[in-house]
């Protein structure tokens, strides 16, 4: 099993209630099916299909594996500027 | 070349005069405030918020494209954070280059890889006491840039 920690901002933290999470997966899961296992908690179920996932601070795909210690972002659409 | 985030009000000709140099004759400055207006909606503020570390890393990836791009290190971007009213700058984008068409080229480039990229949010405050996370995929067809 591998540990991530998962970070949550603006109206996703609000969603779940909660700006991180502490998850435990089946060694090489991928950022895909980490979003799953978030879109299934409470409040899950208000975050998109596909939402932008960042792994280490950098932009990453639905495919990419994921190790222990990662610390994934779940980033609602930017709005900077 | 600078980007940096920052909690107080952003100091734009000290942003414009650390960019410029003898060697430059263009500088811009781009300065994004808040507007009083979204989407037919009366804005009183906005409130943004970040992905601290991962926003650093990011506006520091596209200050050094801008000057690998447009061949300038005279770069210095700042963001600001918390609440801001209306007419203060949320980000100031200070550029200097020889030449003016490398300069304007760089500074929009770093505001619009800005929008597209960085992990930064932003509530609004409206007049009637209701408040609302920003979605620019959502944005109504008048609005844009």
């Amino acid at each position: 099993m591998i540990s991530v920690r998962v970070l949550l901002f603006a109206s996703y933290a609000e969603a779940l209630g909660t700006s991180s999470l502490q998850l435990e997966l089946p060694a090489g899961s991928t950022v895909a099916e980490l979003l799953a296992m978030v879109q299934k908690r409470a409040g899950g179920d208000r975050l998109p299909p596909r939402p932008l996932v960042a792994v280490n601070e950098s932009y990453a795909n639905g495919g990419d594996r994921l190790s222990t210690n990662d610390e994934v972002a779940i980033i609602p659409p930017v709005a900077g500027g | 070349m600078r980007s940096a985030l920052v909690n107080s009000a952003i100091d734009l000709s000290a942003l414009l005069l650390e960019v410029s140099s003898d060697s430059c004759g263009a500088s811009t400055l781009f300065v994004g405030t808040v507007r009083n207006m979204n989407d037919g909606r009366q804005v009183s503020g906005i409130e943004y918020t970040a992905y601290d570390s991962m926003a650093e890393a990011e506006m520091h990836r596209i200050v050094s494209e801008a000057g690998a791009r447009f061949e300038t290190d005279r770069i210095a971007m700042e963001h600001r954070l918390g609440y801001l009213g209306l007419g203060e700058a949320s980000v100031a984008i200070a550029v200097a280059h020889p030449r003016r068409t490398p300069a304007l080229d760089a500074s929009r480039f770093i505001i619009e890889e800005l929008k597209r990229r960085v992990p930064i949010w932003k509530r609004e405050h409206y007049v009637d006491g209701t408040r609302d996370w920003v979605d620019p995929t959502r944005t109504s067809a008048e609005a844009g840039r």
